[in-house]
C-alpha cells in the first residue's frame, strides 16, 4: 500500500525525467538527417533524406549522371557561389566550389553548365564526366540585365533549339510607383518578362535577345516541357490587394488572392502584369484595381490565361517536369512545384512552404494539384508566423529518377526516393 | 525547468506591478498599435521581425532608435535605398504613407519605439507636423 502511494507520488517525477531524456534525444538530432524523412511528410512509399546540410542559401541545383550536384548559392560563401557535391550512399562530400558570384539560375545543356547572377548569364564547358573544365574562365553569354532591388534573380531554362530563356523580374509590386497617372506601365520594355537569347553567343545584351513573353511580374520557377516542346513558368503574383484597396478586398481575400499562376508560354504572349490578376476562387482573369478593376470586372482577353492556378503568395521558386521512371506512373511528365512560402498573408497565418505535385496529361495540367512534400517550415507556429526553419526553393531530378529539393534558409538538400 | 518557473512568476510579478496609467504615452502606444496592425504589420510582421531578405526588422535598428526626423521621413516618403540594416540588405520597397495623419504617424512610431524590445522616446504630433512641413519641397 505504502509502496503504491509512493509510486503515485513519484509518477510525475518519472514523467518529467522521461520528458527530459526524450528532449535530450531530440536535441541530439541536431541535423534533419536524424528525423524520420528528414522532417518531411510524403505520400506512402516515398522516403526523404537530407544528403547535405548547412550549405548556405541553396537556390537552384542540377544533378549529373555521375551523381555530382551543382548548387547555386544566393550569395557567394568564401568567395564561391557554386558548390559541387558528390553524392554516394545518400551522403555528399564537397568536391569543389567555384564562381565568384551568388545567384539562383543554374542548368546543364549540351555539354555546358549555365549559371546566372542578378545581371549576367555565364557558361562553363564540361568534360565527359560533366565536370567543369575551366572554373575560373566562364564565357559570358548575356550581360547588362536590369537589377533594381526587387525581383533580381535571373532564373534560366534552355530549349532544344539552342536558346536560353532568362527571367527579368519587375522591380516593382504593381508598377504604381512608375505609372502614377495610369497611362501604361513604362518598365515593361526591359523587365517583367522572359527574354530569349542564343545559348552559344557571347556578350549578348537586350538588343541581341527578344522579349519572348511579357507581363510577367516575376518568375523564379521555370522549365522546358519536353512533351510540348514549350516553356512553362510560375509567376509570383502581386501583393497587398487589401492594403491598397481596403474597400474592394477583405483581409482574407488579400491573403488568398491573386493566384500564383502557371503559364504555358508561346513567343509573343502577354500575361498582363500589372493590368490584370487571376482569381483562383472565381476561376477568372480580372482587371486589376489600379486600372479600374473592382474584383469582378474581367481582364482584356488579349492577355493569356494561366493553365493552372494556386493559392496566393505561396511563392513558387522551383518548377520541374518529372521524366524519370522511379516514381509511380501518375507522376510521369507531371510537374513538381517548390513553393517557398508566403510573407504577404499577415495577419492571416502564412502558408506554402511545400512541394506540390500537379498532374499532367498530354502536356496539359489535368486535375487538382496536391501537396507532395510538406513539413519544411517546422512546427505549425513556425509556419504560421512565417519564421520557417526550411523553405523549399530549387528542384532537380537525379539520374535514377530521385527528386532533389533545396532549402535556402539552412542550406539543406533533400533527396526524395520511392520504393514499392 | 527552474528557469521556466522563474520566467513565469517573474512575468506575472512584472505584469501586476506595471502601473495602470492613462498618460498620453500609454494611449499613444495603444492607438499606434492599431495603425501598426493596419499598415505596417503586412511587411514588418506582428513581432516586428520583418521578412528575411525582403522587409527589415524594426527591432533595435539605428533607424528605429535614432534620429526622429529621419524616422518620420521614412513613413512619409517610403524607403527604397540600398542600405544595410543590421548587416543585411532588403529587396522590397516601402511605399510612402503620407496619407496618414500627423497623430497617426506619431502614434505608430511611438508604438514601434516602445515595442519589440525597443526602448526609445515618444514621437509627438508636433514633431511630425514640423517634419512634414519641411518635407513638402520634395
Ligand atoms: C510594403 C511593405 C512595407 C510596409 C507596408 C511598411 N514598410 Fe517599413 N520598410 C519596408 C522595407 C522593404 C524597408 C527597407 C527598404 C530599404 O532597404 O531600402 C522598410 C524600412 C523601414 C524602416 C527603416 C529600416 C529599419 O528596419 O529600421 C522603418 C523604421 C520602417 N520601415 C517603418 C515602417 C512603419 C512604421 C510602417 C507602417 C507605417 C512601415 N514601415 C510599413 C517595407 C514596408
Amino acid at each position: 500500500m505504502k509502496m503504491k502511494k509512493l509510486l503515485i507520488l513519484l509518477l510525475p517525477v518519472f514523467a518529467v525525467m522521461g520528458l527530459i531524456v526524450f528532449n535530450a534525444c531530440k536535441s541530439a538530432d541536431k541535423n534533419t538527417g536524424g528525423a524520420v524523412n528528414a522532417g518531411l511528410t510524403l505520400p506512402d512509399g516515398f522516403i526523404a533524406v537530407a544528403v547535405a546540410e548547412n550549405l548556405g542559401s541553396a537556390r537552384h541545383l542540377v544533378v549529373t549522371p555521375q551523381h555530382d550536384i551543382y548548387v547555386h548559392l544566393a550569395g557567394a560563401k568564401n568567395g564561391k557561389g557554386i558548390l559541387v557535391l558528390h553524392e554516394e550512399g545518400n551522403q555528399t562530400t564537397l568536391k569543389t566550389s567555384f564562381a565568384s558570384y551568388g545567384g539562383t539560375g543554374i542548368a546543364i545543356k549540351n555539354g555546358y553548365l549555365y549559371a546566372s547572377n542578378n545581371t549576367e548569364v555565364f557558361r562553363y564547358k564540361l568534360n565527359d564526366k560533366d565536370e567543369v573544365i575551366n572554373p575560373d574562365q566562364p564565357e559570358k553569354i548575356v550581360t547588362g540585365l536590369i537589377s533594381k532591388r526587387m525581383h533580381e534573380p535571373k532564373a534560366i531554362a534552355l530549349d532544344n533549339d539552342g536558346n536560353i530563356y532568362v527571367n527579368i523580374g519587375a522591380y516593382s509590386n504593381i508598377c504604381s510607383d512608375f505609372d502614377p497617372q495610369k497611362k501604361g506601365c513604362p518598365i515593361l520594355d526591359s523587365a517583367a518578362g522572359i527574354w530569349q537569347f542564343k545559348a552559344d553567343k557571347l556578350n549578348q545584351h537586350y538588343g541581341d535577345g527578344i522579349r519572348y513573353a511579357g507581363g510577367l511580374r516575376n518568375v523564379v520557377g521555370l522549365d522546358w516541357n519536353q512533351q510540348d516542346d514549350q516553356l512553362f513558368v510560375m509567376q509570383h503574383g502581386r501583393d497587398a490587394l487589401h492594403d491598397l484597396y481596403p474597400n474592394l478586398y477583405t483581409v482574407h481575400q488579400s491573403a488568398e488572392l491573386p493566384a500564383e499562376c502557371m503559364f504555358a508560354l508561346k513567343k509573343g504572349d502577354n500575361a498582363g502584369w500589372p493590368y490584370v490578376y487571376y482569381d483562383w476562387m472565381q476561376n477568372k482573369n480580372l482587371l486589376g484595381p489600379e486600372y479600374g478593376g473592382d474584383g469582378n470586372k474581367p481582364a482584356d482577353p488579349k492577355f493569356i490565361n494561366p493553365v493552372a492556378a494556386y493559392p496566393g503568395h505561396y511563392a513558387p521558386d522551383g518548377l520541374l517536369f518529372y521524366t524519370g521512371n522511379q516514381f509511380p506512373e501518375k507522376y510521369k511528365n507531371g510537374a513538381f512545384i517548390a513553393f517557398h512560402g508566403s510573407w504577404n498573408r499577415a495577419p492571416e497565418p502564412q502558408a506554402g512552404y511545400c512541394v506540390v505535385f500537379q498532374p499532367f496529361k498530354d502536356g496539359k495540367p489535368d486535375g487538382k494539384w496536391e501537396v507532395f512534400a510538406d513539413g519544411f517550415a517546422g512546427t505549425a507556429e513556425q509556419k504560421a508566423s512565417g519564421r520557417a526553419v526550411h523553405r523549399p526553393c530549387g528542384l532537380a531530378q537525379g539520374p535514377d529518377g530521385s527528386l532533389y529539393v533545396t532549402d535556402d534558409v539552412k542550406g539543406t538538400i533533400y533527396k526524395i526516393t520511392y520504393s514499392k | 525547468m527552474l528557469m521556466l518557473f522563474c520566467l513565469f512568476f517573474g512575468g506575472l510579478y512584472a505584469q501586476t506591478k506595471k502601473p495602470v496609467s492613462h498618460t498620453g504615452t500609454t494611449s499613444s502606444v495603444a492607438r499606434g498599435k492599431i495603425v501598426y496592425a493596419n499598415i505596417c504589420l503586412a511587411c514588418h510582421m506582428a513581432d516586428g521581425g520583418g521578412v528575411q531578405n525582403m522587409n527589415p526588422p524594426l527591432i533595435q535598428t539605428t533607424y528605429v532608435l535614432g534620429d526622429k526626423t529621419a524616422l518620420i521621413k521614412i513613413v512619409l516618403n517610403g524607403f527604397k535605398e540600398d542600405v544595410e540594416i543590421n548587416g543585411q540588405t532588403y529587396s522590397n520597397n516601402m511605399t510612402p504613407h503620407s496619407d496618414l495623419k500627423d497623430q497617426q504617424i506619431a502614434d505608430v512610431l511611438t508604438y514601434v519605439r516602445k515595442s519589440f524590445g525597443n526602448k526609445a522616446s515618444t514621437v509627438t504630433m508636433a514633431e511630425v507636423k514640423k517634419v512634414r512641413a519641411a518635407n513638402v519641397t520634395k
